[in-house]
């Protein structure tokens, strides 16, 4: 398997136009994976694919992962004037990360029986630009699976024939694994009342059932 | 092979061969009556937990009321209550404890995670009950069982259990009796291995 | 009866003229294995049209492992194709390692090899059962399978104190050790298979019913097969040579002889007889280990049952499970919970090309056809 940095090389001089960043990973077992903007991934699949060197045939794992906004509080110092004075301030600078969606496509070759190149496309926002490229054409084995992250991440996906919930039925509202989802109250009795469910089973019956 | 048919013959015969051999070979009779009869459970078997006493079923209980277990028990089944003493202040041993068999998975994490081998897996599996939720939820006083009790249903991991607690108990004593060695000898010269163990 | 056109496939959209007919197969219905919905359209008794409906038996596996410790998602990992569940525990077992860095000691790979390999042989004697119930064999096959099956988890239960939800394995290594009893125990299960197996194959392989049923019926093509990520023993009943365990070589696969049984036409008859063989080579791997196994301890010392916090990262591991390639793709972000937690179902994906497969049959032979794929429906819908 070439290395990686090559292989993004390639594939931006095959795909003109093509922008392709590498994401590390924190963790050492596995490679780290390679970003592809929406507009250019299904170029840029279908040259995985067919290289010769690469013959990546097998969409092994696609799933989603959500990111929701982040602000991570850091401390800085900076300089300030004070009565004519510089003098150096502690303050704490709050660092923004907007929050995305992400479709991860572990691709592995089994005529060459190498592997994995992890490809990944993130959409812009979580509510209004939601929407890559569906890389079905090219794999037909993501078709459930886009249509898994479809359901659970609501990422749409351009280009796939048959966009529909898979696991939830039809009319559901929502993306349930999305890390914000509230489960709607549909509180049951249940014997063992502790914890969320005690919380759940107060706001249901104003004395809970005594354990 | 050709014959037609000749493929249907070989499978009837495999097919009579079991059904005669049923009568006469035990390798090919594998079932048995079950109410009637049940075969014993192996040694290892596990269903539902329990908590296990030493002498007195209440006072003798060894859990700690520490809830690790509530906290690892994947499907949360578990709801400890702590003791506390008049004023306030809690105590080392569980007012509530209750555990919801008609949730609980029979995992065994519960007996894995306790540091204090306070909690084991029980084999009784005959618990149908009339009613859905009251009856499956078990309290302490229906949880707690002897040690006897589990010697008897699990004879290998009690003795090591029991071991490892007598091994325990020994050294809390000897720490125990070099520390009150130590307090009463004045300031002279304490046992140096009990120093450094604190 | 005039020489009908060959029914051409319905697109998803189109309507459905008044000459055709609409079934549900499913979601009670016993060919479905568990509670699945074919929607299926027929010109006749041919299928124009079959859409599958899943999520009956959904119960986002996947947020739930993402609440609790990844201790806490072990038993889970039992219950998603809970006929393999050594398996399942294996493949999850496979990528937490992989994320924390804790090696197996060799002991407890043979074991999760041996336990692994029995999974293989009840998983792919009893799918042999059930296909020929479908086909009409009601129940003396599958009860002689269970019958062997029963053995298998008579030596799960007294190794893990469960028949079916065994949560044995932990991360780096395996809970509780082997006794010599046991071994005993799993070689004579291991040396009275073969007498089942060939009962078995002589039973069904040259059963004319079942040749006449299976024989070019639901042909997978190989290029397709590859394309839709088919996996496991319909993959290679496809012809096409793709066995983890020869190509990760994961745990210890690499020491063991064992060949690759390939199928040549892609039909179901095929997918029969890629299990047939399968087992054959899952007791000569089982023969291997149970020879082999050296005595040392079962658990990385390293390994934590409490308070387990592996570093921030992500990782996939999969593995050969008898059902096809089970991967777990866990993204950490060093707190004790996963931050994402993904299966990646085999049973899901290899139903990807259902509709494909039975495009143009009869509808009796979409149920067998059904069959061959091998689904568990608690792993497809998770």
């Amino acid at each position: 398997m070439e290395p990686l940095e090559q292989l993004r090389a390639r594939a931006e001089a095959s795909v003109p136009g093509a922008v392709l960043e590498i994401v590390p990973n924190a963790c050492p077992a596995d490679p780290p994976s390679l970003r592809v903007d929406p507009g250019h991934a299904l170029a840029v699949a279908w040259f995985l694919r067919d290289d010769p060197q690469l013959r990546l045939d097998y969409a092994s794992n696609v799933t989603g992962v959500d990111w929701p906004e982040t602000v991570t509080k850091e401390k800085a110092r900076v300089k300030r004037m004070v009565d004519g004075v510089v003098k150096e301030f502690e303050t704490v600078v709050e660092k923004r990360r907007p929050g995305f969606l992400e479709a991860v496509y572990h691709l592995y070759s089994m005529e060459l029986k190498q592997g994995p190149v992890i490809l990944r496309q993130r959409t812009g926002d979580r509510d209004r630009a939601v929407t890559v490229a569906s890389l079905t054409p090219v794999w037909r084995g993501a078709e459930f699976q886009e249509r898994e992250i479809y359901d659970l991440y609501g990422i749409r996906f351009e280009g796939h024939q048959d966009l529909r919930r898979l696991l939830m039925w039809e009319g559901f509202e929502g993306h349930p694994m999305r890390r914000d989802y509230v489960e709607p109250d549909d509180y049951d009795y249940e014997p063992t009342p502790h914890a969320d469910v005690l919380e759940k089973a107060r706001k249901h019956y104003p004395a809970p059932p005594a354990s | 092979m050709s014959v037609p048919g000749s493929g249907i013959l070989k499978g009837l015969v495999e097919t009579a061969r079991n059904f005669a051999g049923s009568y006469v070979s035990p390798e090919r009779l594998v079932t048995v009556q079950y109410p009637e009869e049940s075969l014993p459970p192996p040694e290892n078997a596990r269903n539902f937990p329990f908590l296990v006493y030493d002498e007195d079923p209440d006072k003798g209980l060894r859990c700690v009321a520490c809830k690790i277990c509530e906290k690892e028990c994947p499907p949360q089944c578990i709801y400890i209550v702590a003791e506390r003493d008049e004023k306030g202040k809690v105590l080392k041993r569980p007012r509530i404890f209750d555990i919801d068999i008609s949730v609980c998975m029979n995992c065994q994490i519960c007996a894995e995670v306790c540091p204090f081998d306070a909690i084991k897996m029980d084999t009784e599996f005959e618990l149908s009950r009339y009613e859905r939720f009251g009856a499956l939820l078990l309290h302490k006083q229906d949880l707690a069982k002897s040690n006897e009790y589990y010697r008897r249903i699990h004879p290998t991991e009690a003795a090591e259990v029991d071991a490892r607690l007598a091994e325990d108990r020994a050294r809390q004593q000897a720490k125990a009796a070099a520390a009150k060695a130590a307090a009463a000898s004045p300031a002279g010269a304490p046992a140096p291995a009990a120093d450094k163990t604190p | 009866m005039s020489a009908a056109p060959p029914s051409a496939p319905l697109p998803a959209g189109a309507a459905i003229d008044r000459d055709l007919l609409e079934i549900s197969l499913g979601p009670h219905h016993p060919s479905t294995h568990g509670v699945f919905r074919m929607d299926v359209v027929l010109d006749g008794e041919r299928v124009v049209r079959l859409k599958p409906v899943f999520g009956y038996l959904h119960r986002n596996h996947e947020k739930l492992a993402e609440g609790m410790t990844y201790l806490s998602s072990m038993p889970f990992t039992d219950r998603l194709d809970y006929f393999c569940s050594m398996t399942n525990n294996w493949a999850y077992a496979l990528a937490v390692e992989k994320l924390a860095g804790l090696q197996v000691p060799d002991r407890a790979q043979y074991i999760r090899v041996i336990v692994g390999e029995l999974t293989r042989l009840l998983n792919h004697a009893c799918l042999i059962g059930f296909l020929t119930h479908d086909m009409g064999a009601m129940g003396t096959p599958l009860m002689y399978a269970f019958r062997e099956r029963e053995k298998i988890l008579d030596l799960f239960e007294s190794l893990s104190g469960s028949r079916m939800m065994c949560n044995y394995m932990r991360f780096g290594g395996c809970r509780v050790d082997l006794s010599p009893a046991w071994l005993q125990a799993a070689r004579k299960v291991v040396d009275d298979f073969p007498r089942f197996l060939d009962e078995f194959d002589a039973l069904l392989t040259t059963n004319e019913i079942v040749m006449t049923r299976s024989q070019g019926v639901g042909i997978l093509p190989r290029e397709l097969a590859i394309n839709a990520s088919v996996t496991g023993p319909m993959l290679r009943a496809s012809g096409v040579d793709y066995d983890l365990r020869k190509v990760d070589r994961y745990g210890i696969y690499d020491r063991f002889d064992f060949r690759v049984p390939l199928g040549e036409h892609g039909d179901v008859y095929d997918r029969i007889m890629i299990r047939f063989l399968e087992m054959r080579e899952s007791l000569t791997i089982l023969r291997q280990a149970l020879r082999e196994i050296p005595p040392g301890p079962i658990l990385d010392p390293k390994s934590k049952l409490r308070g387990f916090r592996p570093r921030a990262g992500e990782v996939y591991g999969r593995i050969e499970a008898p059902k096809g390639e089970l991967g777990f793709y866990l993204v950490s972000d060093g707190s004790p919970n996963p931050y994402r937690y993904r299966v990646r179902p085999p049973s899901l994906i290899n139903l990807t090309i259902l509709e494909d497969m039975c495009l143009g049959q009869l509808v009796a032979d979409a149920v067998i056809i059904l069959g061959s794929v091998d689904i568990v429906l608690g792993e497809v819908d998770r």
